[in-house]
């Protein structure tokens, strides 16, 4: 499971976890989510404009 | 700046606008008190004070009082965002907004008044409901829950629930392209532009949540519908008070509702006017910058409505609170704050007059930083002398 986050708002989704009000169950993929999805909170950075928090369970080293 | 100077920064940081953000409460309150003055008077014509000191005193102000660049060092704003007194004033303008808008109509259907009264009050209360939907704004930005349902509780009494999801996932993505029915283009006056705004936004934010419910598997005509939830408390309050003042109320209340969210419509109509995202490929745009807003630092007027004005630094970073918003050097400035500036767009040969050469400097001649109005864009290049980049 990965963690990414919003470089904007500091947003994370968490795959593990998902996003149950946007409608994303615990366990949805990142690549599995919308190509044009928004940040769910601040709506001005895009799916592939997020960083990468964990990948696979690893940390990204800061 | 090292860690020991940040610290001083931290400790020595005094917001001297911290005071000033109580105006942000009681100008709306003033707005809403109109009833209270005609009867505390025994004279209709008090009726007027708040237009008056909405449309005359306050552009009067931003021209004496002038602007302020003052920013907050960045050291100082984590913990200006977790100061809860800023909050609490926002929480402290919902019940007023709530009870000015009951006040004002009960008031309207139940007393003998002169035409020019009623026209006063009907103005300053939809005014009172336009701070209103500006709280809702400030509030629905928020992402937790509390923050989240003041907004729409805020947004209900004159029908504009679905702003919340309208501005934050529709009108924030789409800004200052053509895609926005929330920004004007150049050329287009503001009543082209209500009719694009007003069932723009209503169609864009329905849309999105019918997405949203649609990815949750929950149905469309349910409490899940975040549309429903504050149009149901719409419907609960107008037919309440229709119950209570009669068929009698009705057009005020629709007139007020109008006048509130007419001064949204004001201000999308100047916050992106003529502004446009370079486009990197077809239908997607460049982040949205600073430049993609027009600012004003009129303090005044900033001060009553939540720093909104500071219209750059909220929308390249939304979820910032209003006390820590910033100005910037070399952005799209107005002459005046948003009350002047709605008044000229009123008129629109003087709106064109004095911003369209403004959009012109702004794109450096570019006119793919332009959003032009389909049909005028020939016009408006040969007016400037600009050539198609």
């Amino acid at each position: 499971m990965s963690i990414y986050r919003c470089p904007e708002c500091g947003y994370q989704y968490d795959e593990a976890v998902g996003d149950t009000h946007e409608g994303y169950k615990p366990g949805t993929k990142w690549l599995d989510l919308p190509r044009d999805l928004t940040c769910p909170d601040c709506s001005i950075r895009l799916r592939d404009e997020f960083l990468v928090v964990e990948f696979a369970g690893i940390k990204k080293p800061a | 700046m090292n860690t020991s100077s940040a610290n001083l920064a931290v400790s020595t940081y005094r917001d001297r606008k911290r005071y000033a953000w109580i105006l942000s409460v009681l100008v709306p309150a003033f707005m809403g008190s109109g009833a209270l003055l005609v009867l505390l008077s025994g004279d209709a014509r008090a009726a007027w004070l708040p237009v008056i000191f909405i449309y005359c005193i306050v552009p009067l102000l931003d021209i004496v009082l002038g602007e302020d660049q003052s920013n907050p060092p960045e050291s100082a704003v984590p913990a200006l965002e977790a100061d809860r007194y800023y909050r609490y004033i926002t929480y402290a303008s919902a019940p007023i907004l709530w009870i000015s808008f009951i006040l004002s109509v009960w008031f309207l259907a139940s007393h003998e008044l002169p035409w020019h009264a009623r026209v006063a009050l009907i103005l300053s209360a939809g005014l009172a409901g336009g701070f209103g939907i500006n709280l809702g704004h400030e509030l629905g930005h928020k992402n937790n829950a509390l923050e989240r349902w003041l907004a729409k509780i805020v947004l209900a009494p004159t029908g504009y629930g679905h702003f919340f999801i309208e501005h934050n996932r529709g009108h924030h993505r789409d800004v200052a392209t053509p895609l926005d029915p929330a920004s004007s283009r150049m050329g287009e006056s503001i009543y082209a532009f209500i009719q694009r705004e007003m069932p723009g936004a209503l169609q864009r934010a329905w849309r999105i949540e019918m997405e949203r419910l649609a990815r949750c598997e929950q149905p469309v005509w349910s409490l899940h519908n975040e549309i429903l939830q504050p149009a149901l408390l719409t419907v609960l309050i107008w037919s309440g008070l229709l119950l209570w003042l009669g068929f009698g109320a009705l057009p005020y209340m629709v007139l007020i509702a109008f006048w509130a969210n007419f001064q949204l419509t004001s201000a999308n109509y100047i916050e992106h006017y003529g502004l446009l995202r370079k486009e990197r490929a077809p239908g997607r745009f460049e982040v949205c910058q600073p430049h993609h807003s027009w600012n004003s630092n009129h303090i005044f007027s900033n001060w009553i409505v939540f720093h909104l004005q500071r219209h750059s630094d909220h929308h390249a970073h939304p979820t910032r609170r209003y006390q820590s918003l910033r100005h910037f050097e070399n952005l799209p400035q107005l002459p005046n704050g948003y009350v002047g500036m709605f008044l000229i767009c009123y008129i629109p040969p003087l709106w064109f007059y004095l911003m369209d050469p403004r959009v012109v400097a702004q794109s450096q001649s570019d006119t793919t930083r332009i959003n032009f109005q389909p049909g005028k864009q020939e016009y408006l290049m040969h007016k400037f002398g600009l050539e198609r980049s």
